[in-house]
C-alpha cells in the first residue's frame, strides 16, 4: 500500500516527463536478481566452471584416460622445482589418482558428464512436466483427476529400484541415466506447472481476455504460458543440482556412469576409497561439486526472491 | 475536556524498501482528549493507518519511528516491548479492516476473548468466561453462549467483526483505535456495527479514534476530524467546521468527490443525460436463473445441492440507457452479469440481445457477438495481463474480433481510445504495475471501448478505487456515454453510485429482484423495507444529517443461500419450514408505472 502513492494530476504531468518506455516485470525482475550478491557470485563461479568444463582438452596436456604408472597417488604439485613431489611427468595442479591420471582435467570431465547429465535430464521433465501438467490443469475436471492420479502412482515407485530395473533390462549406458532421472523429475514439475495453470486460469485478466473474444489457443499461449514461467524457471534452477546429485549418488554405487568416462560422483566414489593415502583425489571433486551445487542453488533462490509477485 | 489519553508529537515514519526510502508519516502531532472520537480521514497511501502503528509500536520491520507519543505520560516510542504489551490489548485495543485475518483460525472465539482477559487482569478461567460472555452479549452477538465455541471461520463477516470488537473492548480500554472497521462490510452490517461502536463507546466512555476512508462513516462517528494527505495533517477541527466549512483544497476536493445519496446531481460533476424510453430494446433477459452444484456430503457418491446465485431475473435494456445493478455481496449480480454475457453458462432462462437468442448462439458466433458487449471488471489490477503492455491489452479486443486490421490501423485505434479515456498515448508500451489503481481502470475502459460496443457492463468498475479517483472515473463514464451512446448495466453495492449514474435501479436480494424502478422513484419512494434498509444505511457525508437520520430496522445478515427459506426473508407469512422445500415465489407487483416491487409482508 505504501509502495504507490496515489497520482494525483501534478504526478501524471510529473510522469510525462519521464521515458515513455515501460519497465517489463521482467525487466524488474533481473533487475533484482543482479542485486542480489549470492546469486551474481553464482553465475559468475557457475559461468568458470562451465568454461572450464568446455574447454577442458585446452587447459591440459593431459588426457583423461591417459594412464601414467611413474606418477601413481601423486600428490598435488604446483611448482616444477618442487622437490618433495613427484613431477616426473610433469605439473599435476590436482594430483593424481591411483592408476596416475591427472585429477584435474579428469574433474572437468567429470563436470562435463554432470553438468550434462543436469541440464539434459532438466530439459527432458521440462519438457514432459509442462506439456503434462498445463494440460492436466486447463482441461481440468475429470482428465485432470485421471492424469494426477497416474502422477501419484508414479511418484509412490522407488527410485533406485526404477533404476536398477531399467539398469537391468538395457543395460548400463549412458543415455539411460538421462532418460532414467529425466522420467523420475518430470513429476514434481507436473504438479507445479498444474497449480500454477489452474491459479492463472482463475485470474480475472483471463475472464478478462475470454470476454475481448480471445480463443482457448490464444488464452493458452498469450496469458497463461507467460505468467507460469516464473515458478517453473525457479523449480528449474533448483532442479538441476537435484539432478546432479542424483547422477552421483547412482554413480557412487556404481550404477551410472563407466570407466574411462568419469563424472563427479564416480571420481568422489573413487576419491572416498583412497582419501586415507592421497584425500586430494576426494577433496578437488567434491569441493567442485559442491561449489556447483551451492552456485545453482543461490542462483535459484535469487531468483525465485526476483520473480516473487509478493514483492511487486 | 480533561487531559490527553493519547499525545502524538512530532511523530516521523520512515520505510526502507528496495525501491528506496518512503517518508510514510511526516512530522505529525494529534492529541486525543478523555472521551472523545478522533476521526482520520485520508485516501491509501496517505499513512494514516502507520501513523497509529507506528504510535503503539507495530510497524513492519523495515519502518523506523522518531517523534514521541506519550500515552498518559508515558512514553511509548522506543519502549521496550514489555511495557508495551501491558498497555496494548488491555488500554489502547484497535480494530482491524479484516476481521478474518485479525483472528487466530484455530481457537475458539470464547478462548481468544479470555485469554485477553486472564494476559491483562489475570482472571480466572471461570470470571474471565463469565466476563467474554457479557462481551459478546455487549456487541449484540445472538445467542452469545453457543457462539463462544464456535471458530472465525463459522462466523460471517459481521460477526466477525463484533467479535474483535469485543477483544478489544473487554479489558475496558482507554483508547480504542479503529482502523477502517467497515469498509470489508456489507452497508447494512457497517451500520450495525457503527451503532454498536457507538453505544459501547457512551457506555464505557472510550476515547476512539477512527481511521477511514468514507467521509460518510466519519460525518456519523467524529467530534473531531483530522484530513491526511502525504503524511501530513492537511486540516484539522471539529467535525461541523470540517464537513461545513472545509478549509484546505484537499478537503473540499474529498467531500466534492463523495458521491451523496441524497443529492444525485451536483455541480461540477458529469450529470446523467435523460434518456428517450421511445428507443428500441436491446436486451431482455427473462427468468434468468444460474445454480451451481455445491457438494455438500458423501465421500464416495457426493451429493450436491443447487446454490441458486441467480434465480430468476428479467429486465429489458433500451439502447443508451444505464441499468444500476444494486445488492450486498453474495446477492449475485456479479454472476447475473457474467451470465448474460455467457462468461457463465446459465442453467435456465432466456438472453435476447437485438432480437437474437443468445441462449442457442455457438461458440464462434458468440465471439462475433463479443464486439458488441464488454465488461469492464472491479479489481483493475487482476483484470490486465501483469506481462503485458497496456498497448497490447488495449488492443487484444482488436485483434482477436477484427483480426483483418493491419499493425498501424490497430496504433492508432488504441492511441484514439487513450487520449478519450485520458491516458496518454505515449504510455502505450507501460506496464499495469508501473500505474495507479485509476490509470489502470482507464486501461480497462479503453479496452472495453475500443470496439465501440453497444453494451458495457461495469462490474463494480469503481469500488475499489480512492473517493477522489472514483469521482474521476465516474465522470469519464458519463461523457463516454454521452459521446458514444452505449448502454450500460452498472452493477455496484454503493448505492450513491448507482443513484449518480443510473437510469433505472434493480435492487437484488439473494438471487432475486426485490425492487425495480427509476432512480428517483426508488430513492424517494422505495417500497420494499430491503430496499429501504440500504438506502437508509448509506452514510452521508454531512454530520447534522447523518446523526438526525431515522434508523431503519435492519435485515439480518444474509442468510445461506442454500437453505430455501432464506428467499422468503421478507415474506414470511408463506414460507414452509423446510430448508429443501420448493418455495413460494414472489411475484413483482407494479405499483406504479414502471416500479416493480416484489411480494412481502407488511412491516
Amino acid at each position: 500500500m505504501l509502495r504507490r502513492t496515489p497520482q494525483h494530476p501534478d504526478a501524471l504531468l510529473m510522469e510525462r516527463a519521464q521515458a515513455v518506455k515501460g519497465r517489463s516485470l521482467l525487466a524488474d525482475a533481473r533487475r533484482r536478481l543482479f542485486r542480489n550478491k549470492a546469486a551474481v557470485v553464482g553465475m559468475v563461479l557457475l559461468g568458470l566452471i562451465t568454461l572450464m568444463a568446455i574447454f577442458a582438452p585446452f587447459l591440459s596436456p593431459y588426457g583423461y584416460s591417459d594412464i601414467d604408472y611413474d606418477v601413481i597417488s601423486c600428490a598435488p604439485n604446483w611448482w616444477p622445482a618442487d622437490p618433495y613431489t613427484c613431477h616426473a611427468g610433469g605439473l599435476h595442479w590436482f594430483g593424481t589418482d591411483i592408476v596416475g591420471r591427472d585429477l584435474f582435467v579428469r574433474t572437468l570431465y567429470g563436470a562435463r558428464v554432470s553438468l550434462a547429465v543436469g541440464i539434459v535430464a532438466t530439459f527432458v521433465s521440462l519438457l514432459i512436466g509442462v506439456l503434462y501438467g498445463a494440460a492436466a490443469g486447463f482441461i481440468g475436471g475429470r482428465v485432470d483427476g485421471v492424469m494426477m492420479r497416474i502422477v501419484d502412482i508414479l511418484y509412490s515407485l522407488p527410485f533406485i529400484f526404477f533404476v536398477i530395473i531399467l539398469m537391468v533390462i538395457f543395460n548400463q549406458n549412458f543415455v539411460l541415466l538421462f532418460v532414467a532421472i529425466g522420467a523420475v523429475s518430470w513429476l514434481t514439475m507436473a504438479r507445479i506447472v498444474r497449480g500454477q495453470t489452474l491459479s492463472a486460469k482463475q485470474k480475472e485478466f483471463v475472464e478478462a481476455a475470454r470476454a475481448a473474444g480471445v480463443g482457448n489457443l490464444g488464452i493458452i499461449w498469450r496469458h497463461i504460458v507467460p505468467n507460469v514461467l516464473g515458478p517453473v524457471i525457479v523449480y528449474v534452477t533448483l532442479t538441476i543440482p537435484g539432478v546432479i546429485l542424483a547422477e552421483s549418488f547412482l554413480s557412487f554405487l556404481g550404477l551410472g556412469i563407466r570407466e574411462p568416462l568419469t563424472s563427479w560422483g564416480v571420481l568422489i566414489s573413487d576419491g572416498a576409497a583412497t582419501m586415507q593415502s592421497a584425500p586430494w583425489t576426494l577433496i578437488f571433486p567434491a569441493a567442485f561439486m559442491t561449489t556447483t551445487l551451492f552456485c545453482f542453488n543461490f542462483i535459484g533462490d535469487g531468483l525465485r526472491d526476483a520473480l516473487d509477485p509478493k514483492e511487486r | 475536556m480533561a487531559e490527553a489519553v493519547l499525545a502524538i508529537r512530532n511523530l516521523d515514519v520512515r520505510f526502507q524498501t528496495p525501491d528506496g526510502q518512503v517518508h510514510a508519516v511526516k512530522n505529525v502531532s494529534l492529541d486525543v482528549k478523555e472521551g472523545e472520537v478522533v476521526g482520520v480521514v485520508g485516501e491509501s497511501g496517505s499513512g494514516k493507518s502507520q501513523l497509529f502503528l507506528a504510535a503503539v509500536g507495530l510497524l513492519a520491520t523495515n519502518g523506523r519511528t522518531t517523534g514521541s507519543a506519550l500515552y498518559r505520560g508515558q512514553e511509548l516510542v522506543g519502549a521496550p516491548s514489555a511495557m508495551l504489551n501491558g498497555i496494548r490489548g488491555s488500554k489502547i485495543t484497535m480494530i482491524f479492516q479484516d476481521p478474518l485475518t485479525s483472528l487466530t483460525p484455530h481457537m475458539r472465539v470464547g478462548e481468544q476473548i479470555m485469554e485477553t482477559l486472564r494476559f491483562h487482569k489475570g482472571m480466572s478461567r471461570e470470571d474471565a468466561a463469565r466476563r467474554a460472555l457479557q462481551t459478546l452479549e455487549l456487541v449484540r452477538i445472538p445467542e452469545a453462549k453457543r457462539r463462544m465455541r464456535q471458530y472465525p471461520h463459522e462466523l460471517s463477516g459481521g460477526m466477525r467483526q463484533r467479535v474483535m470488537i469485543a477483544i478489544a473492548t473487554a479489558c475496558g480500554p482507554d483508547l480504542l483505535i479503529a482502523d477502517e472497521p467497515t469498509t470489508a462490510l456489507d452497508v447494512t452490517v457497517q451500520a450495525q456495527i457503527l451503532d454498536i461502536m457507538r453505544d459501547l463507546k457512551t457506555e464505557l466512555n472510550t476515547s476512539v479514534v477512527l481511521i477511514s476512508h468514507d467521509m460518510g462513516v466519519i460525518a456519523g462517528m467524529c467530534d473531531r476530524v483530522q484530513v491526511m494527505r502525504y503524511g501530513e495533517f492537511v486540516e484539522a477541527g471539529p467535525a461541523e467546521e470540517v464537513f461545513y466549512r472545509p478549509q484546505h483544497p484537499y478537503t473540499r476536493m474529498l467531500l466534492d468527490a463523495m458521491p451523496r445519496i441524497d443529492k444525485p446531481s451536483r455541480e461540477g460533476h458529469s450529470t446523467l443525460k435523460p434518456w428517450n424510453e421511445l428507443k428500441p430494446t436491446l436486451l431482455t433477459v427473462d427468468d434468468i436463473k444460474v445454480h451451481f452444484p455445491m457438494r455438500i456430503g458423501g465421500a464416495i457418491f457426493p451429493k450436491y445441492k443447487p446454490l441458486r446465485a441467480v434465480d430468476g431475473v428479467s429486465f429489458t435494456l433500451k439502447e443508451g440507457e444505464t441499468l444500476g445493478v444494486v445488492g450486498e455481496s453474495g446477492c449475485g449480480k456479479s454472476t447475473l452479469a457474467r451470465a448474460i454475457i455467457r462468461l457463465l453458462p446459465k442453467t435456465a432462462g432466456t438472453v435476447v440481445w437485438c432480437g437474437r437468442n443468445l441462449g442457442d448462439a455457438g461458440e464462434n458466433e458468440i465471439r462475433g457477438l463479443r464486439k458488441e458487449f464488454q465488461i469492464v471488471f472491479q479489481d483493475p489490477l487482476a483484470s490486465l495481463d501483469p506481462r503485458m503492455t497496456i498497448g497490447q491489452s488495449i488492443a487484444e479486443p482488436l485483434r482477436s474480433l477484427e483480426p483483418g486490421l493491419k499493425g498501424r490501423e490497430v496504433n492508432a485505434r488504441v492511441a484514439s481510445i487513450m487520449e478519450k479515456v485520458g491516458l496518454d498515448p505515449a504510455w502505450i508500451n507501460r506496464y499495469p504495475h508501473e500505474f495507479s489503481g485509476g490509470q489502470n481502470q482507464r486501461v480497462g475502459i479503453a479496452r472495453a471501448m475500443i470496439l465501440k460496443p453497444k453494451l458495457i457492463i461495469c462490474d463494480e468498475a469503481v469500488s475499489a478505487l480512492d473517493v477522489s479517483i472514483q469521482a474521476q472515473i465516474v465522470d469519464l463514464i458519463l461523457a463516454l456515454q454521452a459521446e458514444f451512446g452505449m448502454s450500460l448495466i452498472f452493477i455496484s453495492h454503493d448505492l450513491s453510485v448507482v443513484r449518480q449514474v443510473s437510469h433505472r435501479v434493480m435492487v437484488l436480494y439473494l438471487g432475486r429482484v426485490v425492487e425495480l424502478a427509476s432512480r428517483d422513484a426508488i430513492y424517494s419512494d422505495a417500497r420494499h423495507p430491503y430496499t429501504q434498509a440500504l438506502i437508509s444505511a448509506v452514510p452521508i457525508p454531512d454530520p447534522k444529517l447523518e446523526r438526525a437520520k431515522p434508523r431503519q430496522p435492519l435485515p439480518p445478515e444474509l442468510p445461506s443461500p442454500l437453505d430455501t427459506r432464506s428467499a422468503l426473508m421478507f415474506l414470511k407469512s408463506k414460507r414452509i419450514d423446510d430448508p429443501d422445500a420448493e418455495q413460494y415465489r414472489p411475484k413483482l407487483i407494479e405499483v406504479a408505472p414502471g416500479h416493480f416491487v416484489a411480494e412481502h409482508d407488511r412491516v
